[in-house]
């Protein structure tokens, strides 16, 4: 078994054990990534020599027994949207192509404070905005299990580094499924924590009302490992929550889901799921079952204007929000000949693709005065009909289990030219978002062609807890979540 | 000129307050004014990608403040929104600002007015980020950006278009700016910016009862721009109604060089502000309690302690209005009063015609100057015990202003007590009389104003320090009649 097979988990009993080094387990990952990358194209920046520095510091610590914690030691990394100190930040775009922040994101600073190990940034949509990796300019990032497609957007690097096993766990961020749809499409398990659970200073904003940073890992427990050191109040996010944080990890070791209320809705299992994936989503209900949870027949029936909800609410706020990409004080900046419009046009007509253009096109037209209430205003109203549902269903079931996404992964290029296409390629994930709420998806089988596929469980408000719950204890029943794709090479 | 008489004016004054806090509103940056340019920024205030923003608490405390002391409402709820528009010193790319649901609303002012005191309507005061500052080189080089200001707490204060004149916008600039003042939200500098007016002037026949169409000036930054502007404003408008034009709803600049407003190009206003509520911010939720702390610490206004003066002091209302047109004068002047004991007349005097004539010219002010009420009042004792006479008493006042001492002491030092001697006097007086002799003829034979000639002639003999009561009784007596 090499060393980067460990999971999260079993890499940091060993580094506390002191039966490897952190500066060992970061040199397994830089090979892993110098052998995989080339196919992958997972990671844009690799931080060689800083991640073997902080593997030497935290090999010190460990050797003085000052030890940060579980993830001292732990090579990770970080979807290209967290602002690193010092390090390129791009996010997927190339108005940024050269942008180096002088300050860490909260989460990569508090990472840093648990000693884990940061290899580098990783490939992602731009701006967040896409569903499958292909709307990065510095080329899409590729499906471990089949590289001719996508591993699912927009945290694709994120999902893809954690299935071909280049690091133990990374961070994703989740707008509308971002970090659960590419889990699902490349196998891996990942969390979108409830909005505010975790800070979002620092960390690129794409739509401020839904956006919300989470890990990836191979397992449940993995994923509790890495959300323990992120999550918190933080005094630089007036949205973060000023919420207890519970000890996630140390209940997974006896998980179960004995007495437990799922809840299925019915809205979810509609023609254009694929029969694949619906036939292993209804194995792994059943799976749920024989471990002694109850499934219970629930409706969210606003969930068919979920898409569209979203599709007014994020480009509204990212149009405002990508405003300061203007080229006056940093990144791209065409300034050589006319003057400050010249400048303002040049810079961003270059500097942006054309799916973030389409959503800020899209949003600076659904804010307008004149549409405001028909579009924004409205979409507002109907988030609260979509928190509603689910508030319903919750008084009934503790969690909620569906398909993560409708279908597994699809062909690179197959979707690029039909937008509604790809956006309904989050449909099974946007409502939670829009509603606030946590959500995982977890590995649960594969198709014939062998894609992964996922299933989705959604929580109460600051419930993490029973999501981590079901899915250790559903990946303690199956083996789902410990294949690994054949070698990429 | 058009026919005014025929016109009635409206103005409403949108003002623009930077608030006294030490730092900015959304981050921990300085706000302090004349620091080299981009030094007082930090990634918050740069609108850094990633960055949020963190309300700063003492700008909802001054807000709520200016809210109460001008009578609003204070919203238990207020929303910020974000205001977005593209210009090089706004970082973000928008403003973060509050819109339809700003934290004060439904407050006044009263202002003087030749028909008597007037009530001006307050629609809303809001909390608002500054932008920065860009610079334009007249030689064509590149535009520079200084981001200092960005971040700057402002209040933005909108009046309802009650003002009938430019001399009532004025008062009521000036009203709005001493209340910012005394409640320590803003220093009242028109120079720097800190304190800046944007004016809507609209004129309708007399009679009309719908608004017709208005303009909105900007760069009116003094009282005199203000009134200037204004008044060739109105002008122009009624001009350009009644040669059967119409005026244009715009935003017009002042010329302050040429003392007349030109229209801003149409693409510099033409603004779809696209308003949204900000999701990095929540809405704002504001207890009761905190409202009544900061009422029970509100300061007396200047409107009430000027009628406070006239009613318990028996001062004129104009002498109490220049005594409260600033704080520090007006504290100043009440612990004189107190120290004094006797009466604030005489107090109200002193303060006016001496001692501000000689604080204006030191730089520490009133409150620090080392002439202290209680000073004033000795001296004032010393008057009414005819210890001194008033020439002389303007000698210790100056003096103890600048050292410090007792004026008891300073004038034993210099020898300025009163001569009150009646010997002394009379031979002074016998002096003077027999030395002029053609001008007691003169007085005796009807000329009586001439005894102020023999007032001036006998004080010089005592050296300035005769008590001139005593003297003139003494010189009629000689003189006869």
């Amino acid at each position: 078994m090499k060393t980067t097979d460990l999971t999260l988990a079993e890499l940091s009993r060993k580094l506390a054990a002191r039966e490897i080094s952190a500066v060992e387990a970061t040199r397994a990952c830089l090979d892993r990534i110098a052998a995989t990358d080339p196919a992958l194209n997972a990671f844009l920046v690799v931080d060689e020599a800083g991640a073997l520095a902080q593997a030497h510091a935290s090999d010190e610590r460990r050797a003085r027994r000052q030890s940060a914690g579980p993830l001292d030691g732990v090579p990770l990394a970080l979807k290209d949207i967290f602002c690193t100190k010092g390090v390129r930040t791009t996010c997927g775009s190339k108005i940024l192509e050269n942008f180096v922040p002088p300050f860490d994101s909260t989460h990569v600073a508090r990472l840093k404070a648990a000693g884990a190990v940061l290899v580098g940034k990783l490939n992602m949509d731009e701006f967040a905005m896409g569903s499958s990796n292909e709307t990065s300019a510095f080329g899409p990032c590729r499906n471990p299990w089949d590289p001719s497609r996508t591993p699912g957007g927009s945290s694709g690097g994120s999902a893809a580094a954690v299935a071909a096993r280049q690091v133990f766990g990374t961070l994703g961020t989740d707008t509308g499924g971002s970090i659960r749809q590419p889990a699902a499409l490349t196998g891996t398990t990942g969390l979108k924590p409830t909005y505010g659970r975790v800070s979002r200073y620092g960390m690129i904003a794409f739509a401020s009302s839904l956006d919300q940073a989470g890990p990836f890992a191979r397992t449940a427990e993995d994923c509790a490992m890495i959300l323990q050191a992120i999550a918190g109040h933080d005094p630089l996010d007036s949205t973060s929550l000023d919420a207890n944080v519970p000890d996630w990890v140390a209940p997974l070791k006896n998980a179960s889901v004995k007495g437990m209320r799922l809840g299925v809705p019915r809205e979810y299992f509609r023609e254009g799921l694929d029969p694949e994936v619906e036939k292993a989503v209804r194995a792994a209900l059943q799976q749920l079952v024989d471990l002694g949870a109850e499934l219970v027949d629930i409706s969210l029936p606003h969930t068919e204007y979920g898409v569209a909800t979203y599709y007014v609410v994020a480009p509204a706020e990212a149009s405002s929000n990508l405003a300061r990409f203007d080229g006056v004080r940093y990144g791209l900046s065409l300034r050589e000949q006319g003057g400050l419009r010249d400048m303002y046009f040049r810079t961003r007509a270059a500097g942006f693709g054309s799916e973030v253009k389409r959503r800020i096109m899209v949003g600076t037209y659904a804010l307008s005065s004149g549409y405001y209430d028909a579009y924004y205003l409205r979409a507002q109203k109907v988030r609260t009909l979509i928190r509603r549902d689910f508030d319903e269903a919750f008084a009934k079931v503790d969690a909620i289990v569906t398909p993560t996404t409708p279908t597994p992964a699809f062909r690179l290029g197959e979707r690029v030219s039909d937008p509604l296409q790809m956006y309904l390629a989050d449909i099974f994930t946007i409502t939670c978002n829009l509603a606030g709420l946590p959500g995982m998806s977890i590995p649960c089988g594969f198709t014939q062609a062998g894609l992964p596929v996922g299933l989705q469980i959604l929580g109460k408000a600051l419930d993490e807890a029973s999501l981590f719950r079901v899915g250790a204890a559903y990946q303690a029943a199956t083996d789902w979540h410990l294949r690994a794709p054949k070698e990429v090479v | 000129m058009a026919a005014r008489d025929n016109w009635e004016v409206i103005i409403g004054l949108e003002v623009h307050a930077q608030m006294l806090t030490n730092t900015k509103i959304f981050c921990g940056c300085s706000t302090k004014f004349g620091a080299e340019p981009n030094t007082q920024t930090c990634p918050i205030c740069l609108g850094m990608p990633g960055v949020l923003p963190v309300l700063n608490r003492r700008v909802v405390e001054f807000a709520i403040r200016a809210g109460l002391g001008t009578g609003c409402e204070i919203r238990r709820e207020s929303v910020f929104a974000r205001k977005n528009y593209f210009y090089p010193d706004l970082p973000k790319g928008y403003q973060i600002s509050q819109f339809d649901l700003p934290i004060c609303e439904h407050g006044h002012l009263f202002i003087d007015t030749p028909e008597g005191e007037k009530r001006v309507g307050i629609t809303r005061i809001h909390m608002e980020e500054d932008a920065g500052k860009n610079t334009h080189d007249p030689e064509g080089g590149p535009s520079r950006v200084d981001l200092n200001r960005a971040g700057v707490p402002l209040l933005e204060i909108v009046g309802e278009p009650d003002l009938r004149s430019s001399d009532e916008a004025v008062e009521y600039l000036k009203s709005l700016r001493d209340v910012v003042m005394y409640l320590g939200i803003n220093d009242g500098n028109m120079d720097e910016g800190s304190f800046r007016c944007d004016a809507n002037v609209s004129v309708r026949k007399r009679g009309e009862a719908k608004f017709r169409n208005r303009v909105e000036l900007k760069n009116i930054n003094s009282f005199r721009f203000v009134k200037q502007a204004i008044e060739f404003e109105i002008d122009r408008q009624i001009e350009v109604w009644e040669s059967g034009g119409t005026v244009v709803t715009e935003t017009r600049l002042f010329d302050t060089q040429k003392g007349v407003t030109r229209a801003m190009r149409s693409k510099e206003e033409a603004h779809d502000y696209r308003y949204f509520p900000e999701p990095d911010l929540l809405p704002l939720a504001i207890e009761e309690a905190w409202i009544e702390r900061v009422r029970g610490e509100l300061p007396e206004l200047p409107r009430p302690k000027a009628k406070r003066f006239v009613a318990e002091h028996g001062i004129s209302p104009y002498d109490a209005g220049v005594l409260v047109a600033d704080q520090a004068v007006a504290a100043w002047y009440e612990r004189a009063v107190a120290a004094y004991g006797k009466g604030a007349k005489p107090v109200a005097n002193w303060v006016i015609n001496e001692v501000l004539r000689l604080v204006k010219v030191s730089p520490e002010g009133i409150a620090a100057s080392k002439l202290t009420p209680e000073k004033l009042a000795m001296l004032l004792g010393l008057l009414d015990d005819r210890k001194i006479n008033a020439a002389a008493a303007k000698q210790v006042l100056e003096v103890v202003h600048g050292t410090g001492e007792d004026p008891a002491q300073v004038v034993e030092k210099q020898g300025l007590a009163q001569v009150s001697d009646t010997g002394a006097i009379e031979a002074a007086a016998d002096r003077v009389i027999a030395a002029n002799a053609g001008e007691v003829e003169k007085y005796r034979g009807g000329k009586k104003n001439l005894l102020g000639f023999f007032m001036g002639q006998v004080m010089k003999e005592l050296k300035g320090k005769g008590d001139p009561k005593l003297v003139t009784q003494v010189l009629q007596t000689k003189l006869g009649g």
